[in-house]
Parts: structure tokens; sequence; C-alpha cells
């Protein structure tokens, strides 16, 4: 088992609880579709696991590692090699190259493979596109420089909060079916958050939340 | 106001000034100054000198010329001796100051100038015999009092005049003792008015050869006025008919004092009280800036005098550190004559 | 209607305060320093114009006696020629704690002495005191509080229309209080004389009238010193504004969305305009206001040291006091209000073409700016070239500066181009992604931080380039003094006769004396002293030659040729090969030229017995005394108890060098504080770009966070940059501040000193302002990477949250 969620709870600094008692489990390789209504908590869910907030009671295991007894130095370095984040803004680092921004992550954690980095281009169709900055190509394809950038790193667990969320239909369903092909030769698992039922149904398993709880 | 107009309030003490300015105690009291006193007679040559435990002195020269060139002149030639503690020291720290006042008037123009300097290191001061007085390069100066060469420079004049006396001193007053207020009030005076003049007057024209009359007004005093008079009109008049008329009119703030001298053309002098002469204004100019009487009626009934006096020239303001009028005049009427008039208190 | 736009207009900085505060802080600080500056001069300039004033010192000629002081009977022919003359007296009078400088006058023919009718006036003090023993003194307050307590002297009135220094007193006061009460040290020449007075020479040959100094006079010195200052003043200004712009800027830029929305609810453009012109001059106003009491405490701390230099390099009279003048408080606040409009003129325009229905947010990021910081750069070169071509044209100080400003302006200009320029080459080197994006983080920023930065380059220039001359100069003078203070101890004699007696004193106790005999005279109608010098090996060792040749000495001591200074040299343009005709006809050709630094005046040397030859008596009562360094005091002390000298009269080398050094060092404390003042300006405009940058900056910075760099990292980061920018920027101002020091030391002393000076470099000095402007960029950066640190997830998590 990859990832492990157990009983976590997470309530706003106002105290209204977000989740309650989540548990779930995500195998290697496994892809997982978290939907649920807008203030659901799947964003929420998706963050705690990501490290980038902290949870209330429970715990999360990621391949061995608890997060309760990371300090912020542990939990970057987990972010840092072992999982990578696609979110819906994209947020490409606007000032580097859409080449610069593709190696970014995976140079960061030191695991940098040109080949696999050139198969990414060829394959995510930014070849053409490599010395631009990001403010100079279309939101699809900026979504395909965040894709890659996070595939590069080949990570265990890639998080994606609503990738297709800023782009039309026809976008969307082209990079759906890259992610989806990239995270399996890769090997990693998928932890996907959506609203969307078709894009959910495309993932191995559904988990559907409500109210900060799984259904 | 600078330093010199303050030293100038108490050297004239002139009440106009001396009033507003609140130098209060010169008019009043005369502290350890000496005091003129009636019946004391004037004592010849010693009292052409100075007399410095009074507080105020002068020799005052004023000259009616007539130039080559046929038109008429004035000249004034004036030393002020002040003093600041009724005693002489040697060196700068001497408490005797003395100012000098020179001018020359033509119907056109009006040249003045002002000297000052301290007794003691010989730059100003005035010796009885031989008579000498001086202040910088202005002299007068003579064997004696009857022959005197006078003389002054200023930036744009200079003159060197020839003075021979042609009568006796006169006395004014009761023998030299003047009263000059209902008060009290009183200087010693006396005049050589009879003064026959010839000489050279330099002006930006060039020079002018001149002859005239000359008239010397020698008067001290520790108070010379009381404290509400605000300034004076003095005239010193000579009639074609050889007979001369001193008098003036003291300004106070409720009413006037007037007092004069009529002298005979022999020398003669006869005291005119206070009440017998009136002069009045009858025309007023403002050519220097500031309203001057520059024409007067005068009346002596007991020597049939009524005349008109007027400026020669209206704008003969003495614009000196402390400024006043002083310039020729023309005397016509029941008299022709010239003379002088001085009018203090107008500014 | 225009209640609510006020209230909504006014929210804006009810929700900003700390951006309300920085343009607040930018405009005083401008105000400050500019008005700092402008106290400065402004009270200087008063103390001068009271100086002149009062001793006409400035305007009217002098008669002296060349042979000593004059008589009273001296005095009396020149009156009684008709000369108007004023008596002077000069001399020192021991006072408990010292000596103070006495100068009596002739209270009743000296030109108009405001002190005696102030005093007269204000006080009730007759005149009557001042002219009959025991007199009164006139001083300015301190001093006069010392004499008071002095026990002795006749009753002390303070007034400020008395030169600083200086107890003035009438001079009958003065000859009781100083001795030989007949005494007069000289007289001055009243501005009106009469008709036809006989020429000196005919009543008083020996006496001597010397005309007053013409050009090159300490109006023209003392100006160009004001010049600086007003020169440091106005860039302080400029670095002030920066900040100004920067924040006015901003909050336009945030306000945009609100005043879109007022024009879409019918507020009229023009109505807007003038309610924002309004705000902005009010809080302009404001900001003046504190600033100039920031700047009336910065002058209170500076004048002191001002009056120091302004007396000890030119002998100008200053006082160390500050009185609040109207037409300071104007100006200050006029500069205000014109820095704010002219910081501010940009953001109104970009208002006046904001178009109505725009939609918010999507600034381009790096390629639009790129075409506009190259704009920027041609715009700089060409302010260069404005500045170079006003010195092909011009001449004089002016045109100096005008290069100065041409050059300072137009690399302020350039900065961020070369910047940009210079990240993309440390981005080549980056070799982990990490530093590659710190690189290319950088160079996104430059845009927000170019004002800030060209403040910081302004500042680091003046700092390097005024810091260069000013060491230069003390290494310069330090030199020359070495060279030119060669006896050990120097002498002066009350008289030539006992200065006769001295010398053979001198003879029998000291290994050689050197007599120092001068003469004033005139050349080209300025004053000028001749030095007669005897044949010595002090002379042939040490003398600061500027133009060495063989046998200059030779020449000059075998009566041949005639030494001049470097002010001279240079006033006059004469150089050796040239000659020089002194009066009534004797003329010398030049050998050499000498430097003579601290000294307005021109200045020569002939062989004593050249000096002879004018027919004019030569004082003899200086002299320079060669002996053992250990037998100075010694001897110094013997000299003083056989001649019954005062203490002035002996000066020690050693003594001397360290008086010297001491004005020179203070002469420089003035600027170095503006530096100093002028940096820390520089750092708070780094800061509040950093500040107003930050809301900019989460965006860029969460991406990276999510990548796995701690929050802690990413402050150092942020300071690291904030580090690299100041590091670049100082290495730009480098050169900036080398082409600065040459003009100061090449071009503006030349006119302002009248003296070149040989140009030292101090790298040590470079690396301590780099440590400085490091250092600077530190603290500024310390509280936006503090924040950075603590900035708690959640804001950094709103970066991703979907509603944007």
């Amino acid at each position: 088992m990859l990832l492990s969620i157990e009983n976590v709870d997470k309530a706003y600094p106002g105290g209204r609880p977000v989740l309650t008692g989540v548990s779930l489990q995500l195998d290697r390789g496994e892809t997982l579709a978290l939907t649920g209504d807008s203030g659901s908590g799947k964003s929420t869910l998706l963050n705690l696991v990501a490290t980038l907030d902290h949870f209330d009671a429970g715990e999360i295991t990621l391949d061995q590692t608890l997060y309760s007894g990371l300090d912020d130095a542990g939990r970057a370095a987990l972010r840092r090699s072992q999982v990578a984040l696609v979110f819906q803004a994209f947020n490409l680092i606007p000032s580097l190259t859409v080449a610069q921004n593709l190696s970014f992550h995976a140079r960061l954690a030191g695991v940098l493979d040109p080949a696999w980095q050139e198969t990414l281009a060829e394959r995510l169709g930014l070849t053409e596109l490599l010395d631009r900055m990001p403010e100079q190509v279309s939101g699809g394809q900026q979504q395909r420089v965040a894709i890659g950038r996070a595939m590069a790193l080949k990570p265990p667990l890639l998080l994606a909060d609503e990738p297709t969320g800023n782009l039309d239909e026809v976008a969307s369903a082209a990079v759906m079916d890259l992610m989806l092909e990239l995270v399996r030769d890769a090997g990693s698992a998928l932890l996907l958050v959506t609203h969307s039922p078709a894009i959910a149904a495309r993932a191995d398993r559904q988990v559907h939340l409500s109210q900060g709880q799984i259904a | 106001m600078n330093v010199r107009m303050i030293l100038l309030v108490l050297l004239m003490a002139l009440p106009g000034v001396a009033g507003a300015q609140g130098f209060a105690g010169l008019g009043a009291t005369a502290d350890g100054f000496a005091v003129p006193k009636r019946g004391n007679l004037l004592n010849f040559p010693d009292d052409h000198g100075p007399h410095p435990s009074f507080r105020i002195e002068w020799w005052y020269v004023t000259a009616n010329l007539t130039g080559t060139d046929g038109r008429d002149y004035g000249i004034q030639w004036t030393l002020f001796r002040s003093a600041l503690r009724p005693f002489e020291s040697d060196g700068w720290q001497s408490p005797q100051l003395w100012m000098g006042h020179a001018a020359v008037t033509s119907p056109e123009a009006h040249f003045f100038d002002e000297r000052f300097a301290r007794d003691g290191i010989g730059q100003a001061g005035v010796t009885a015999h031989p008579f000498e007085a001086w202040i910088d390069d202005w002299q007068m100066v003579g064997p004696d009092f009857d022959h005197l060469n006078l003389r002054a420079s200023g930036s744009e004049f200079t003159y060197d005049l020839d003075l021979v006396a042609t009568g006796p001193l006169v006395a004014h007053g009761d023998r030299g003792y003047s009263v000059k207020s209902a008060a009290g009030q009183a200087s010693y005076y006396y005049s050589q008015p009879a003064y026959q003049v010839s000489g050279t007057l330099d002006l930006p024209n060039g020079p002018m050869p001149v002859t005239g009359w000359a008239w010397l007004d020698r008067e001290w005093s520790s108070q010379p006025l009381s404290e509400d008079q605000t300034g004076w009109d003095w005239f010193s008049l000579t009639f074609d008919s050889g007979e001369r008329l001193m008098a003036f009119r003291l300004r106070g703030e409720t009413d006037l004092f007037t007092s004069g001298t009529w002298i005979a053309p022999d020398g003669q002098a006869s005291p005119i009280g206070n009440g017998h002469v009136t002069a009045t204004p009858t025309k007023w100019d403002e050519a220097t800036g500031r309203q001057v009487p520059i024409a007067w009626d005068l009346q002596l009934p007991e020597k049939s005098i009524d005349i008109r006096i007027e400026a020669l020239n209206p704008a003969a303001w003495m614009g000196t550190t402390f400024a006043y009028w002083e310039g020729p005049v023309q005397v016509s009427g029941s008299h022709q004559g010239k003379g002088y008039l001085e009018m203090t208190g107008y500014d | 209607m225009t209640g609510a736009i006020l209230q909504a207009i006014w929210s804006h900085w009810r929700r900003h305060p700390l951006q309300l505060a920085t343009l607040l802080s930018g405009i005083a600080l401008a105000t400050a320093l500019w008005s700092a500056v402008q106290a400065i001069n402004t009270e200087a300039r008063a103390n001068y114009a009271s100086a002149t004033q009062q001793l006409a010192a400035g305007s009217l000629d002098r008669i002296i006696d060349p042979s000593g002081p004059m008589t009273l009977s001296q005095y009396r022919i020149l009156r009684r020629a008709g000369w108007q003359v004023a008596a002077v007296r000069e001399g020192r009078l021991a006072v408990a704690g010292g000596r103070i400088n006495l100068l009596g006058v002739d209270l009743l023919s000296y030109p108009t002495l405001p002190a005696i009718a102030e005093a007269s006036q204000v006080q009730g003090i007759a005149p009557v005191d001042a002219l009959s023993a025991p007199g009164r003194l006139f001083a300015r307050a301190p001093l006069a509080e010392r004499l008071q307590a002095t026990a002795g002297l006749p009753p002390v009135i303070a007034s400020d229309q008395v030169p600083v220094g200086t107890v003035l007193t009438d001079i009958g006061t003065a000859g009781a209080l100083l001795g030989e009460p007949e005494q007069i040290s000289h007289v001055v020449v009243l501005s009106k004389q009469p008709k036809g007075i006989p020429p000196l020479d005919q009543i008083a040959p020996e006496l001597r009238r010397i005309s007053t100094q013409g050009d090159g006079g300490i109006a023209s010195l003392t100006d160009s010193f004001h010049l600086n200052l007003t020169a440091f003043g106005l860039l302080s200004f400029a670095v002030g504004l920066f900040i100004v712009h920067g924040t006015v800027g901003l909050a336009f830029e945030q306000r945009r969305p609100m005043i879109r929305t007022l024009r879409a609810l019918g507020t009229p453009m023009r109505t807007l305009r003038r309610l924002l012109v309004v705000e902005l001059m009010i809080l302009a106003l404001i900001g003046g206001l504190v600033g100039l009491v920031l700047g009336l405490y910065i002058a209170g701390a500076l004048l002191p040291d001002v009056a120091a230099t302004l007396r000890g390099l030119y002998g100008a009279p200053v006082d160390g006091a500050l009185t609040i003048r109207p037409v300071w408080v104007a100006s200050g606040l006029g500069m205000a209000l014109i820095g704010t409009a002219a910081a501010s003129g940009q953001a109104f325009w970009k208002l006046a073409r904001l178009p109505l229905l725009s939609t918010p947010g999507a600034r381009a990021w790096s390629g639009q700016t790129q075409g506009s910081v190259a704009r920027l750069a041609v715009a700089g070169l060409g302010l260069i070239g404005l500045g170079v071509i006003a010195v092909l044209l011009g001449d004089g100080l002016i045109a100096g500066f005008a290069l100065l400003a041409g050059f300072l302006m137009g690399a302020a200009l350039c900065l961020p181009f070369l910047l940009s320029h210079l990240l993309n080459l440390g981005g080549r080197t980056a070799g982990t992604a990490l530093s590659e994006w710190v690189w290319a983080d950088m160079k996104a920023q430059l845009p927000g931080l170019s004002l800030a930065l060209m403040a910081l380059l302004l500042a680091m220039a003046a700092n390097i380039g005024v810091g260069t001359m000013v060491s230069s100069f003390r290494l310069t003078f330090t030199g020359w003094l070495d060279q030119r203070l060669t006896a050990e101890l120097y002498v002066t004699a009350r008289d030539d006769a006992q200065g006769a007696e001295i010398e053979r004193w001198l003879g029998r106790h000291s290994d050689r004396v050197l007599p120092i005999r001068a003469l004033e005279m005139e050349h080209e109608s300025a004053p000028i002293f001749v030095y007669g010098v005897v044949d010595d090996q002090t002379y042939r060792q040490h003398w600061p030659l500027l133009t060495p040749a063989e046998g200059v000495w030779d020449r000059v001591v075998g009566g041949e040729a005639i030494l001049i200074n470097e002010q001279m040299a240079r006033r006059n343009n004469l150089w050796p090969g040239d000659t020089v005709t002194l009066p009534p006809d004797l003329t010398y050709p030049i050998a050499g030229v000498y430097s003579d630094y601290g000294n307005p005046t021109a200045q020569a040397i002939l062989s004593v017995d050249e000096l002879a030859r004018f027919g004019l008596p030569v004082p003899n009562t200086r002299f320079g005394v060669r002996l053992p360094s250990d037998k100075v005091a010694t001897v110094a002390q013997e000299l003083a108890a056989s001649f019954d000298l005062p203490p002035d009269a002996l000066i020690d080398q050693a003594n001397l060098k360290a008086r010297s050094m001491e004005i020179f060092d203070k002469t420089f404390v003035v600027t170095g504080a503006l530096n100093i003042l002028t940096l820390g300006v520089a750092g708070f405009a780094i800061f509040t770009s950093l500040l107003t940058l930050w809301t900019q900056r989460l965006p860029q910075l969460a991406p990276v966070w999510a990548m796995g760099i701690t929050r802690r990292q990413l402050a150092g980061l942020e300071l690291l940059r904030s580090v690299i920018l100041a590091a670049l920027t100082t290495a730009l101002a480098l050169p900036l501040g080398l082409m600065l020091a040459w003009v100061l030391l090449a071009v503006i002393n030349v006119e302002a000193f009248g003296w070149r000076l040989p140009m030292f470099v101090f790298p040590v000095e470079w690396a301590k302002l780099g440590a400085l402007a490091v250092l600077t960029a530190l603290v500024a950066g310390l509280l936006p990477a503090r924040r950075l640190l603590q900035v708690p997830p959640s804001d950094l998590l709103k970066v991703f949250a979907h509603e944007r």
C-alpha cells in the first residue's frame, strides 16, 4: 500500500469541521478520483496528502512515512521527492521558460532523467515551445507543462486538483488522456480531485466526499 | 534708526525727537551739568571757546551771498558740541562729542554734508585765542573772532570764505541770558550778525566767486528747551536799512513762546519779549517729502515791521542724520532784505 | 457626491496604512534632506551677510602702515586732510577660558553698526555708555555669557548682529582693554569722500591703501561650497522622490478597479482627477511638514560641523546655531509639493488613459518590460551625452555640475538595462534548478525594484565619489603639510625690534632661523602676499613644487625668478615661463608653481633681498625655527619667558599639523553624514519596494513551496536576492562613483577651491561601502523575509484555490 489515510479530522480556524473521520487507502500505481460538491473538503484532503496543510487528528502514511512525525523540512523533502502536484490554475513559475519549468521539480529533487524529459516534452507536444515563457503559451499548453513538470519526477504519487477546470471540453479530454497515460507509464499512483463525473469515471476507483465524510 | 541717530538725539536734545524717543531726562534736569544763570556776564575772548561743563553748545554761521553771476546763494557752517558727561578727557573715551553740518544753497540746488568726531584725539575742537574751530578738514579759523576763514567740503561742494566783522558782538536776552520757555529754560546766547564775506564756492558747475553778509550765532546750555516744546522756527534777518532782526518761535504742545532781538545799524541791541513777535506760515511745501512752511508773515508792531518771508529754495532740507530745514530767505513788505530761516520738528 | 467619492478614495489608505506611511515617509525624507541642506546654506549666508554688514569687510578699502600699527597722529593727519576714514583697533584679549578676538571700531564714524542699533532699540542700551568708559562689549550669546562671567570686563551685551567669534566694542574701550590706547590697527576708507581731498602719498606717504579682494574672494569660495551642499541636497531629494513615485504608482494601480467603478457610476474623470490631486497635495503638505521638522533636526546636528568647515577652510564666519527662517519653510514645503507632483505625474498620466472597461489583472511579465528597459537606457545615454556637451560648451562650476547631474541621472536610467543583462549572465552560470530560478526571479522582480535600486545606485555613487574626493584631499593635504611645515617651531614677534632680538636669541638656541617676511601688495587688482625667503636646505628639500625642475631654487634665491602658488597660477593662467609684474614695476619670470591648500589668496615667493627692492618696509616679526624635535618644548618655553610672548605667538609644528588636520577632517564630516543619510533613504526605498511587491510575491513563491522548498529556504533566498541586487548595483556604482570623484577633483575643485588634486583610489573604502550597501539591503529585506518565514500555509494555499 502506498498511501493510507486513517480517521483524519480537519477543521477551519473558526472551528467548523471540514473533514471528519476520513479514511482512505491507495495502492501503488492505482488511480483514484475524489469527487464531491464544492466545499465538500476534497481539495482540503488533497492538500493534507500533499503536506501543504496540517490535519487535526488521525494519521496519514505515505510509503511508510508517518506525516505526524514530520517537521517543516521533512514535509518539504517529502513534497520534493515523493509527491507531485497539478493545479487547476497551472501555477507555473512565470519567470522560468517552459523548458525550465518542465525540469524544475525533477532537478529540485535531483532525479532529472534527460531521456524521460525529452519523451515528456515530445508526448506533451511541447518541443516547439521550450524556449517560450509561460505567459506566451495557451492555457492547455500551460497545463501540459504543469503535468510534464510533475511527471518528470516520476513521483510515487501524483496529486491533481481539478487539472482541467480551466480548460474547454476538447482540451480537457486531451489533457486527461495524456496525464493518465503518463501516470501509467511512470508507475505513479494518482489522486485526482474533480467534480466532473466523466473524468472521475476514467479512474480505477472513485470515492465520493460529502460534507467532509466519505459517502 | 542707527547709532548716529541716537547720538544725535543726545547731541541736539531737540524736544520733538527727544520727546518722541523718551529721552525725558534731557529736557527736565541737567544732572551734573552747569546751568545758565541770569546776571553772569559774557567774557571774551574766552567765551568764544567751548564750555565743556554745559551739555550742548554751537558755533553757527549762515551767510547770504551773491555770486558774480548775480544769483543768490546761501551757506551754512555749524559745529555742535555735545557732552555725554560734564568733563573733558584725552583719548577716544572723551565724553565730549562734536558734529559738523555744512551746506550750500542756490535757488535750484541744495548740497549738504555732516561730520562726527570726538574730543580728546584732535579730530575736532575749538580754541578761543587764537580762535580756531574745526572738525576734520572743516574749519573756522582766524587770528581773532573778527577775522575768520571759513571752509567746508562735501562730496559735491566746497567753500572757502573770508569773514570780517563790521560791528560789535550782540548779546541776546538779558546781556546774553536768553530765556527759552515760560518755565524758565534758558541759554547763553550771543551773535556776530555783521560779517562781510568774500570768497569762492566750488559747486558741480565749477567755482563761483561770491560776496555778501554772514551771521554767527553762539549758544550754549544744558537744558535748552522745556519738555513739551516740539520744535522751533528761527529767523535771522538783515534789512536793506542796515537794521537786523533775530526772532524765534518755540512751538509747545499748547502754546507758543516767541522771543527775539532788534539790532540797530550800529549794533545796538534791544531784546523782544515773549508775545511781541507774531510769525504765521502762509505757504507750505512738500518738495522734500514733508509739510514744511516756506513762506511766512511776520509782524513786530513796535518796530512797524510787517513783512513777507520766502525761502530762496523750498528744498533746503538738511537730510543729515538728524534732519531739519535750513536755508536762505528773501524779505519783502514793510522792509526789504535777506536772511536765514531754520525750522525743526517738521519731519 | 464629492463626499462619497472622497470617502471611497480615502478608504484605500485606511485599508493600506503601511502604504500611507511609506508615502508620507518618502515625502518627509525627501523634504527633510533638502530642507536640512537649505537651512544650513541659508544660515551660513545670513552669517556672512551680517559679517559683511557689520564690518563692511568685503566692500571697503583699508589703509595700513606697513611698518606696524598706526598712530593717532596719522589718523589725525588723514582726517584733517578730509579723508573720511574709520579707525579700527583689533587685538587678542586674554579672558578666563582662552583668548578672544576683540574688534574695536570708532562707533561714531564706522558705517552703520546693526549690533549697536539693535541693542539701543531692543535693550535700551544708551550709546553714551558704549562710547564712554568703561564702555560696552557686544558678542553673540554663548560668548557673551562667558564674558559676563569674567571679572574686570566692561558690561557685555548679547547681540546676534555681531560676527561669530568676535567681540565688538568701541575703539576707546578696545584701547583701554588692550593697552596702548592711542594705537590703531588700520583704518577703513568710507565709501563717501569729500570733493578735492589730497592724495594719500602727499599727506602720509608711509601709509598704504589696500583695495578689497576682487574675484577669488570669500564669496566665490563659499558659494561653491554651498553649491556642493545644494547638489547633495537635490540628490537626496531625488532619492526620496523615488519612494514617492513607487508608492503613488502602486496606490493608483491598486485603486484602478475602484476608480473604474466610480466612473461607471457616473463620476466625471475630471472630478476624480481633481480630488486625487487635492488628496496628494494634502499628503504632500503633511509629509512636507514632518520633513521640515526632521530637516531642522538634521541641520541642527550638522550645522556646527559646517560652521567649523567654513571657518577653517575659508575663514568665513558662521555661527553654529540655527534660526528658522520663513524662506526656508516656504522652500521646503514648495519642494515637497513640486516633488510629489513630479513623482506622481506618471501615475496621473496612466490614470487619464485608463479605459473605462478594461479587464483587471493580466499584467504581462517580462516581455513588455524588456522594451521599456531598453528605452530607459537610451534616454539615460542621452542624458549622459547632454552632460558631456554641457562641459564641452560651457565652463565653470555650473557646467561641472551639469556633467555630474547628466552622468548620475543617465547612469540611473541605464541601471535596469545593465542589471537585467547582468542577471541573464548570472542565470547562465546557475547549476541547480533553484539557483536558476533565483536568477530568473530576480530579473522578474527588477521592474518593481528598479526605482529603489536607482536610488541605491545614486547614493552609492555619491558615497564613493565624495569619499574618494575627501580621502584624496586628505592624503594630498597631509603630504603637503609635511612638505610645507618643515620648521619645528614658528614664532611671531610683537614688532621689528623684538623680532631682531628674537632672531639673535634664536641664533644661539637653535640650529637655524628662517625669517618669514612678507609684503601684501596688489596683482591685477587682487591682493597678493609676497614672501621673501633666505636660501636654506629646508626649502630646497621640502617645498611642495607642482612643477619641479632643475635649479628652481638657485634662480629664486639668486633673485632671478619668482615662485607662485597654484591658486594664482590657475586664476591668472600663469605658468613657468610666464612673467609676473608687481607694483610699482618689478617683473620676474616664474620659476615654478607650488601647491598651497586652504588659502584663497594669491601668494608668491622671492628671495628676501628682492623683497627689499620694493622700497617698502618689510616687517621682520615671524620666524621658522629649525631645531631637534625633542628640544621644541624647552626652547618654546624659554622663548616665551624671555620675551614675554603670548601663547599664540608660538606655534609648534606638530600642534599646527594636528589643528590643520582637524579642520580638514571636520570639513567632510558634513558630506559624510549626508551620504550616510542618502544611503539610508535608499535603503528605505528598497524596503518599501519589497513591501509593495509583497502581494505579487506569493503567487510566484507558492508553487516553489509546493514543490518542496521550505519557507525558511524561501525567506533566505529573499534576503539573498535583495543582497545580490544591492551588490550588483554597488558594483555598477563603483565606476560611476569614480567618475564622480574625478569630476569633483578635476573640474569642480579647480573651480571651487582654485586647486586641482591628484586622485587616489581606496579599494578598502569601497569594500567597506559595498558591505554597508549589502547590509542596507539585508536590513531592508529582513522584514519581508520574516513575514515570508511566518506566512501561514493557508495564505500560500489561496494561490492554488480555484476561484481566482
